[in-house]
């Protein structure tokens, strides 16, 4: 089915999230939707989707107007969305999920929706069983669920939001077979991404988006670099890392072990140097977050020693090693990193080491402008945190790590950040480090382990790797590592 | 602020024509209740000095439950710990008062009070933090166990002499009771207590780093305590300094109002300091004109069963109706500024 | 002593649980929606007071008549009182703790001023109704069906509500509902419409709870008639796991521990009787304080494997995720 959308607007408070935009994908194609976070590109197929009013403009299907106001308008029209986060309930088995909102009568007939499961998963070639419940699922497995809910229910318009992100490259391989597949059958299929790589291998067409205006449709393959500067208005030069690595030991592992309820991992004997970037890799849940855990000491280990500068820090609690000068960063800032609710000069205040009982708010004013000043965040010192940017709140989170920083752990230091934001979160990041900051941080995005590690470390099916220095590295052969062979060949 | 100002005088205009009409529909005339409840409250000195009475021990629970609010907790268990307070107050009176002289009898009894409120704050939060028990209902449990202890309390060991009764055990020596200004019920030590508590509270809130923690504690305990703050014992903190505050509380309804253990002994002053908790939100300042506007109902309403055989419940759905209208207010002038700003 | 006989006993708690399985179904209907109603003691002894006025009002007009127009009533000014809870927390994104406290309180209020001129005088009350073929059955029939219509009424609901649950397409959406809205939404569900339905449909259950008590199984009207047991009933479906059947099985289990209680009062008369009444209430708070900490679970670990499992899954009580959440439909 074709889809066209025209002259579409919404506006969110102050921010035009989409201006004038236009767009048709014909059935049968797939069509990129590229721009840097906050172009407008999920606001757009969100309104597609019903899930956003939009302010002004048409939606037409196969050349008739249609009124798309809820998804489940959107449903009925055939349009269907998976979601970055895949929406769906986790508690619920996979056949629940797969039934709740289906029509039919009154009575649940799960006979039968098991039997269509079924069908379509042989079709697709995913293994997924229906009594599991979801929340024992990857976040791969979760959208592979929902692409085949969204099928059953007779869609002929498929959305994807991001979806490679949190994916294996297995379950990526997976997916884009899947959708080559269904737009041969004549599908019209969007696929909203900021990666240039998954656009190039799977789009016909690309819109790129910009400040909530289409700024290009280009016919794929196309150079990237032409994509660049549309997405940015200018070309993007990528710094290579300095080197940046010391001889002195900052961190020292022996014969650890680590065991939570979900999961048991032998980390054994590990050397971390000063000023070093050891980048994790794996799929999301191998390990990876409770090594960083560990080293900031909000995991104890089952069994070994944790050795910080030369000093024991096994099993000392978590004030030490802050003191010790470890900084964690999460991924889930205004779930983990910040609070809520509270200013800029607030977290200041909190993060100020201090004996005595009374605040002086003069002098965290000051300190609020003055990393305001220093990390270029866009806010006042009494901003409170929830209303900055995602970049901004990154920023803020950066400048409430402790000083002087020995060991920085990070979760995924720019997810959700456009790319120059990242950039410019990894040059603040590189400084530290020539600085003598030690820093080891997990992310899903190889490209980004493979450009600002010195050392990689691989988690995989209960083990890790030994440590690899990134020259001896290649994409490919990461991606061959997460998905379970750690060992080298021997020829 | 001029949009939230309107909506509020909307909703307190609003909560007062339908008071009126309740007040209507149980046969009475409202205006008749106004001139009533005014002469229950203002009518006399003795009148005038029950409100100063009732006052003190609301100011001293809604500046516990400042506290906890702002940890982010809602402490349903505040009856109870003023219930413990009392007992543990009578405990000690009962234990003394033929042993030392009454003065340190006295601030025993209130120190007692204060510390067996601190201990079933405390436990509240123990229940709370380790137990991961839902804030709520390890506070309403509370409150049952710490009534039926009173109950079992008064029909068994400290039974009055004779028949046990629902007036509660015998009454102390009259050299026990709380000094008050002249015949009155009015105790100025107790008032001073409260307002004490509540300069206190204000300042520890606004201006300490103890403050600050909690506030961040009440808003994200998990990105608080990844902060490096002591998530759990600034936790245990609110818990038990509202646990103190109701126990005082506790202690002053024993030793400045009844003079003896009762069943319901804490008035339901707990839950209505919940209640002028909830209607000044952040504004700490409103809270003395809240807590003495509510205090004049609880009393002036005192009168209307006998001067115009109305039943006394309806000080507590003027407050409980104003309180709601508050809260919708609130509501409707946020998502109006929403919508506007959108 | 002589040893009282277990089946009367039984049959005599279960029969009295029945406004608590009202109340406790309504509310478990609630908080799988999402919303939290905490106002039940208020609305519990508000609808029993407006059950009894409007029963005893309309008297003359026959027993059937005026007990039917008791219950509606009652379960009008539940749904009301609902709706109250509902556009407060839906509608003006105001906590759903905050309003529904505020209403626990008020409406307790409210039912001591407008009940006055109806304390304790006698009312009409539902008959007894024993189902002639079913009454037979050894020990079920005399378990079971020795009451009145209002308890065969509540056996219905428990199943009704189970099949609605767990088997119906709107009861998926419904569990759904509870969990994750947005994803609700996403598959065509008007959340805010649904949830309002849900807490109105809790309310007016509640409300039926109320009138339960004041017509049939604590008949008339007195000053706070009901007090506890709205209170009792939230624990009681966290204590069920919000599960319907658990939630009804716990409703007998506190209907148990009453009439121990009564029992109690003839085998220990040197325990004061006041203390005797409200032990049930601290009973079922301690059980469901010890169960709903995980100081359980740890205790199970000690059990065989499979024990362990059984015994942690049953006790288990897993609230919905969104339970108490607003949700923001951008």
């Amino acid at each position: 089915m074709k889809v066209e959308l025209r002259h579409i607007r919404k506006r969110f408070g102050q921010v035009q999230a989409n201006d004038n935009v236009s767009l048709t994908v014909e059935a049968g194609s797939i069509h990129g939707l590229l721009g840097e976070n906050g172009a407008g590109k999920s606001t757009l197929v969100k309104i597609l989707s019903g899930f956003i009013a939009r302010d002004a403009g048409q939606i037409r299907l196969n050349d008739q107007p249609v009124v798309i106001q809820t998804p489940a308008d959107a449903i009925r029209a055939g349009v269907g969305m998976l979601h970055q986060d895949p929406l769906d309930f986790p508690p619920l088995s996979v056949l629940d999920n797969f039934m709740a909102g289906r029509p039919g009568g009154i009575w649940l007939d799960r006979a039968q929706a098991r039997q269509t499961l079924q069908r379509l998963s042989e079709q697709f070639d995913f293994d997924l069983n229906p009594y599991t419940p979801v929340r024992h699922l990857t976040v791969g497995e979760r959208q592979q669920l929902e692409l085949l809910r969204l099928l059953s229910l007779g869609i002929q318009i498929l959305i994807l939001d991001e979806p490679t992100t949190g994916i294996s490259a297995a379950q990526k391989t997976a997916l884009f077979a899947a959708l080559k597949h269904l737009a041969v059958q004549g599908k019209a299929i969007i696929f909203v991404s900021h990666k240039l790589a998954d656009i190039a291998e799977l789009c016909d067409e690309v819109t790129v988006m910009r400040h909530g205006q289409v700024v290009g449709d280009l016919p794929m393959p196309c150079a990237d670099r032409q994509l660049v500067k549309l997405m940015f208005g200018r070309e993007l030069a990528t710094p290579a890392k300095p080197p940046t690595r010391r001889p002195e030991v900052a961190l020292q592992l022996t014969d650890v072990r680590i065991a939570t309820d979900r999961l048991a991992i032998k980390l054994g004997n590990l050397t971390v140097y000063q000023g070093e970037v050891m980048g994790l890799a794996g799929l999301e849940g191998s390990g990876q977050q409770f090594l960083l855990l560990l080293c900031a000491g909000l995991l104890p280990a089952a069994s070994g020693t944790v050795t910080l500068h030369g000093v024991d820090m096994t099993a000392k609690p978590y004030t030490d090693y802050l003191q010790a000068g470890v900084g964690y960063s999460p991924t889930d800032r205004l779930h983990d990193g910040l609070i809520p609710g509270l200013t800029i000069q607030d977290h200041m205040a909190l993060r100020a080491p201090s004996h005595r009982w009374f605040v002086d708010w003069q002098t965290m004013r000051a300190k609020a402008q003055h990393a305001i000043a220093l990390f270029n965040i866009r806010g006042q010192p009494d901003s409170r945190v929830e209303q900055l940017s995602g970049g901004n709140q990154q920023r803020t989170q950066l400048a409430l790590l402790p000083v002087p920083l020995n060991l920085l752990l990070m979760e995924h230091p720019t997810r959700g950040l456009d790319i120059e934001s990242a950039l410019w979160v990894w040059q603040q990041l590189i400084a530290r480090c020539q600085g003598g900051t030690t820093i080891l941080f997990m992310s899903s995005d190889l490209d980004e382990i493979m450009q600002y590690s010195d050392r990689v470390l691989v988690f995989s099916g209960g083990q890790l790797s030994a440590p690899i220095p990134t020259t001896e590295l290649t994409v490919d052969r990461l991606g061959e590592m997460i998905g379970g062979r750690l060992e080298t060949d021997a020829e | 602020m001029t949009r939230s100002l309107y909506y509020q005088t909307a909703a307190l205009l609003l909560s007062l024509g339908l008071i009126g009409g309740i007040i209507l529909l149980a046969g009475g005339s409202p205006g008749q209740v106004m001139t009533s409840m005014g002469a229950g409250a203002f009518g006399t000195p003795d009148r005038l000095a029950r409100v100063a009475a009732t006052l003190a021990p609301l100011l001293l629970c809604t500046s516990g439950l400042l506290f906890t609010f702002t940890a982010g907790i809602y402490n349903l268990g505040i009856e109870g710990q003023m219930v413990m307070g009392a007992i543990a107050t009578t405990f000690v009176m009962r234990l003394m008062q033929d042993v030392l002289p009454p003065v340190i009898v006295i601030l025993l009894a209130i120190g007692a009070g204060a510390i067996g409120g601190l201990l079933w704050g405390l436990l509240a939060g123990v229940l709370y933090v380790y137990g991961r028990i839902n804030d709520i209902f390890a506070g309403l449990g509370l409150n049952f166990v710490a009534d039926g202890l009173a109950l079992y309390l008064i029909f068994g060991p400290w039974k009055k002499a004779g028949v046990a009764s629902m007036s509660g055990t015998e009454l102390f020596d009259p050299s026990l009771w709380l000094p008050t200004w002249g015949q009155t019920d009015f105790s100025p030590i107790a008032l001073l207590l409260g307002i004490t508590a509540l300069g206190l509270t204000f300042m520890v809130l606004r201006g300490t780093y103890f403050g600050l923690q909690l506030r961040a504690v009440g808003h994200n305990l998990r990105a608080a305590s990844l902060l490096g703050i002591p998530a759990t014992r600034q936790l245990m903190s609110a818990f038990a300094i509202c646990g103190g505050l109701a126990g005082l509380a506790g202690a002053l309804q024993v030793l400045a109002i009844f003079h003896r253990l009762i069943p319901s002994v804490s008035s339901g002053l707990g839950f209505l300091g919940l209640l002028v908790a909830m209607l000044i939100g952040t504004n700490i300042w409103l809270i003395l004109p809240v807590a003495c506007f509510f205090s004049l109902l609880n009393v002036g309403s005192l009168q209307l069963p006998l001067s115009l055989n109305l039943e006394s419940s309806l000080a507590g759905i003027i407050q409980g109706t104003i309180v709601l209208f508050a809260i919708l207010g609130r509501g409707f002038s946020q998502i109006t500024t929403k919508a506007t700003s959108t | 002593m002589q040893f009282p006989q277990i089946i009367p006993i039984l049959s005599v708690a279960i029969a009295t649980s029945t406004p608590l399985v009202f109340a406790c179904l309504g509310e478990t209907i609630t908080e799988r929606s999402g919303v939290i109603n905490l106002s039940a003691e208020g609305t519990v002894m508000l609808t029993a007071m407006t059950a009894f006025a409007i029963a005893k009002t309309t008297e003359s007009w026959g027993t059937f008549p005026c007990l039917l127009l008791g219950f509606m009533g009652a379960g009008c000014v539940g749904a009301l009182i609902a709706a109250i809870v509902a556009f407060g927390a839906l509608t003006l994104k105001q906590s759903q703790v905050a309003i529904g406290f505020v209403l626990a309180l008020l409406c307790a209020d409210l039912s001591s001023f407008l009940g006055n001129a109806f304390v304790r005088i006698p009312g009409p009350t539902v008959p007894s109704l024993r189902l002639p073929g079913l009454q037979q059955i050894p020990v079920v029939g005399e378990l079971l069906f020795q009451s009145d219509g209002l308890v065969y009424a509540s056996f219905l609901l428990i199943l009704l509500t189970w099949l609605y649950f767990y088997r119906s397409r709107s009861g998926l959406m419904l569990q759904a509902l509870g969990e994750q809205p947005a994803a609700a939404f996403a598959r065509g569900t008007n959340v805010v419409r649904m949830r309002y339905l849900y807490t109105m449909l809790g309310g007016a259950l509640m409300g039926i709870a109320g009138a339960a008590f004041s017509l049939d199984f604590k008949a008339g009207w007195s000053y706070r008639h009901t007090a506890g047991y709205g209170w009792i009933a939230l624990a009681i479906v966290i204590f069920g796991g919000w599960n319907p059947l658990r939630v009804a099985l716990s409703c007998y289990l506190f209907g148990i521990l009453q009439s121990l209680a009564s029992l109690a009062q003839s085998a220990l008369p040197e325990v004061p009787t006041q203390a005797l009444t409200i032990a049930p209430f601290v009973l079922m708070i301690l059980l469901l304080v010890f169960t709903s900490s995980h100081w359980l679970e740890t205790l199970f670990r000690y059990l065989p494997e499979q024990v362990g499992r059984i015994a942690t899954q049953s006790i288990s009580s897993r609230p919905p995720a969104a339970l108490g959440k607003g949700f923001e439909q951008d």
